[in-house]
């Protein structure tokens, strides 16, 4: 009997243990955010600049902010791949950051969870911002999100091969295919894009598609048929490598590098690649339209930042104070200098432009730039892997532009 | 199952020493053999206890993920699941849409093709190996250990060199092959809608080699010479030799080489995003690339736990195959 005693407290222990495990994680969880209001010393931020030159560019900007604040910054970098994943996970355990960084066409899927705190809450003023920046950062009529900076994409032209094939860089449709033809030979394609089935291959061709009047709520229209035709005969005529269906935008920029592509379709964030060849001479155009009269509309891309819904009210107006520091005018011209983007408010483009002859092209193109996510919202990224779907399709010559197209969007 | 039948044993028997001293010590207490039944209860009891820390792993890294992934398969869980923690139930819904989308029957020719395409080469590939290694001479050792190599390296980085060297302008592959004059034009490994499934086929075999190599061979060091020996004067060599006494003794390592390998192989991921990402225009899209877009590209979470369940039960069939095939090689 006794031994039958003594046998039953390691039982009761390991019960004990077994029950108390649980209590304690979730114990942890909740103390932390307990602590409250008056005094907020530390606010933590959350974002994917995990590289140089980035990473510092964006960490000094925090502290400066962080030390107008009288806060200091504990800042946590995530490779850019993982940082969805990251932030689903910490809204579900309810540890997210006071400050977060979204890229911005994952903003709306975020902020309809409701993980995020409007930015109205905090008074911050969104006057001045380019319509296309503010629309990737309104979910339902808020906004919840600011980008200092934005970017998006544009033609890239190799000055010295142009000037020996006597041509300028086009500026429509049929110029572009005859430039580019004209470009070909032996190793040398005319033009480098990228058509991958990723969001990137979506992203590259969202300007002929979007300036010619085609829409992502319905992609079986005429319009978009045109703009995917021009690409198929790009890829079919020779002038661009059918290796564009796996090339990613940094293969299409070593393409240019090597001297293997004329021109390229890439963004502003490869200039200081391009830099670093001295030898390479390039300018920067705005992606033909298939009719001059047509304006062109490009894809707005770049990074917002968020106020998450934390539960704590001091910190959270702490935070909002960061956000909109980091969006302040000085900020945006300083940021987008340093890092080749353009600053997302209109009433900087002029100055800017004119400080940097370089991204001229860029700034002038955000002015009408348009968010990914501007009219679908969450419905964006089902859309767009019907967009690469519709684009690989045509492109490997399974089907018609048209047919691709509807069968796409059927499916 | 061996554990409760050794101390169900030692319990039925007359009683240990140790028992018998503190019986005779208490002559006030019950009946021996209540007595005996409190232990016998006691010893259970410390079965069950050394039992719980692989049960509490099993549940927590095995069970949880499996019945959570059951569970998802069956609700409409989003992007604000997480938040919320609100995933309204669905039932058959996530599978209705799954299995009827016209990628399904895609994904699932590919997901055959690449699995047998692959088992096939890589088993063809490392038996011959094994075979060739089987006899001594200078650097076997050295050459079989750098054999291993593909198998070392992360997938990641192997994909990424392979997607390099099958490049249509500027691969190592067609430059060979435009050296050699066997080709003129660069060829389209990866761009090709026909050629693409192939190309990402090698790849696989050139990273399952190593697994076949190392089992078989480890199964052909297993019979004995002497067998060889007593065939050769009965006029069994080469082809005969292999024929009727490798193969049929090798039997049992390759059913388990075979069945694991199917195994391995279905669930392959990395390899195929990293080299094509399931293009071009969805040819090399497997129902593993499948599931992953849908969980973690278009975040419909449930109609991707919903199609990771569908490739679960598959990969069960040869699991439950590759059990019956063990025991009946362990009774051999």
């Amino acid at each position: 009997m006794k031994s039958a005693i003594r046998t039953r407290r390691p039982l009761a222990l390991a019960v004990a243990a077994l029950v108390g495990l649980p209590l304690a994680i979730s114990g942890c969880g909740t103390n932390a955010s307990a602590s409250s209001s008056e005094d907020v010393k530390e606010i933590s931020v959350m974002d994917y600049y995990n590289n140089e030159p980035d990473k510092s560019f964006i960490g000094d900007a925090l502290t400066a902010c962080g030390t107008k604040a009288g806060v200091t910054i504990k800042r946590e970098t995530v490779p850019g791949k993982s940082l969805i994943s990251k932030v689903l996970q910490q809204s579900s355990s309810k540890t997210l950051p006071d400050v977060l960084m979204l890229d911005n066409p994952d903003l709306q899927q975020i902020a309809a969870t409701g993980a995020l705190a409007p930015l109205s809450d905090f008074n911050i003023s969104t006057a001045d911002f380019a319509p296309g920046v503010l629309s990737a950062g309104t979910y339902k009529d808020k906004v919840y999100g600011l980008a200092p900076t934005v970017n998006t994409i544009a033609l890239f032209y190799n000055k010295d091969i142009l000037a020996k094939a006597g041509v300028t860089p086009p500026t429509t449709w049929d110029e572009l295919k005859a430039t580019a033809t004209k470009l070909t030979s032996g190793e040398q394609y005319g033009l480098a894009f990228n058509a991958n089935p990723t969001y990137e291959g979506t992203w590259q061709f969202l300007p002929v598609m979007w300036s010619n009047g085609g829409d992502e709520k319905n992609i079986d229209t005429p319009e978009t048929a045109q703009a995917l035709q021009l690409w198929t005969d790009l890829v079919k005529d020779g002038s661009v490598s059918s290796s564009a269906l796996n090339w990613t935008q940094a293969d299409v920029k070593d393409q240019f590098m090597a001297g293997k592509a004329a021109m390229m379709v890439n963004g502003p964030w490869q200039i200081p690649a391009l830099d670093k060849n001295t030898a390479l001479h390039y300018g920067v155009v705005k992606i033909p339209v298939r009719d001059a009269s047509q304006t062109e509309i490009a894809p707005l891309g770049g990074e917002v930042w968020t106020v998450p819904q934390t539960g704590n009210k001091a910190r959270q107006a702490k935070a909002a104070e960061i956000v909109a520091c980091m969006n302040s005018d000085e900020n945006q011209m300083s940021m987008a200098k340093a890092r080749n983007t353009i600053p997302s408010k209109t009433s900087l483009a002029a100055k800017f432009a004119s400080e940097n002859p370089k991204l001229a092209t860029f700034t002038d193109l955000i002015k009408t730039a348009r968010a990914r996510t501007g009219e679908l919202g969450e419905g964006w990224p089902a859309q767009a892997t019907k967009i690469y779907t519709a684009i690989q399709t045509a492109l490997t010559g399974k089907a018609s532009p048209a047919d691709a197209l509807k069968q796409a969007q059927g499916q | 199952m061996s554990l409760s039948t050794d101390v169900s044993l030692t319990n039925s028997g007359p009683g240990k020493p140790g028992a018998t001293q503190e019986e005779s010590q208490s002559p006030a207490q019950p009946s021996p053999r209540n007595n005996r039944r409190s232990r016998q209860r006691r010893e259970r009891l410390f079965q069950w206890l050394f039992l719980v820390p692989a049960v509490i792993y099993m549940a927590l890294f095995f069970g949880y993920p499996v019945v959570k992934n059951v569970v998802m398969s069956f609700q409409d869980y989003t992007t604000a699941t997480f938040f919320t923690g609100e995933a309204p139930w669905v039932g058959l819904a996530n599978y209705a849409t799954v299995l009827s989308s016209s990628l399904f029957s895609t994904s699932l020719i590919n997901t055959a093709l690449f699995t047998i395409g692959s088992i096939v080469g890589q088993f063809v590939v490392g038996l011959a190996l094994a075979i060739f290694f089987q006899r001594k001479f200078p650097l076997n050792g050295i050459l079989r250990s750098l054999l291993l190599l593909p198998w070392l390296l992360p997938l990641i980085v192997s994909s990424a060199v392979w997607r390099w060297i099958l490049d249509k302008d500027s691969g190592a592959l067609n430059r060979f092959l435009g050296q050699l004059h066997i080709v003129d034009t660069g060829i389209p490994w990866l761009t090709s809608t026909s050629l693409a499934l192939i190309a990402v086929v090698g790849v696989n075999i050139w990273i399952g080699i190593p697994f076949n190599l190392t089992i078989l061979y480890g199964g052909l060091q297993e019979i004995p010479d002497e067998l060889y020996e007593a065939g050769s004067l009965d006029g069994a060599t080469g082809w005969k030799a292999f024929r009727h006494i490798t193969w049929p003794m090798l039997r049992p390592v390759v059913s388990v080489v075979l069945v694991l390998g199917v195994v391995y192989t279905l669930k392959v991921l990395d390899i195929i995003l990293g080299l094509t990402n399931g293009g071009p225009a969805n040819s090399t899209q497997t129902i593993a690339t499948q599931s992953y877009a849908l969980s973690f590209q278009e975040f419909k979470f449930g109609e991707g736990a919903a199609l990771g369940n569908v490739l679960v039960i598959i990969s069960l069939v040869f699991a439950v195959l590759y059990l019956r095939a063990s025991r009946r090689s362990v009774d051999e």
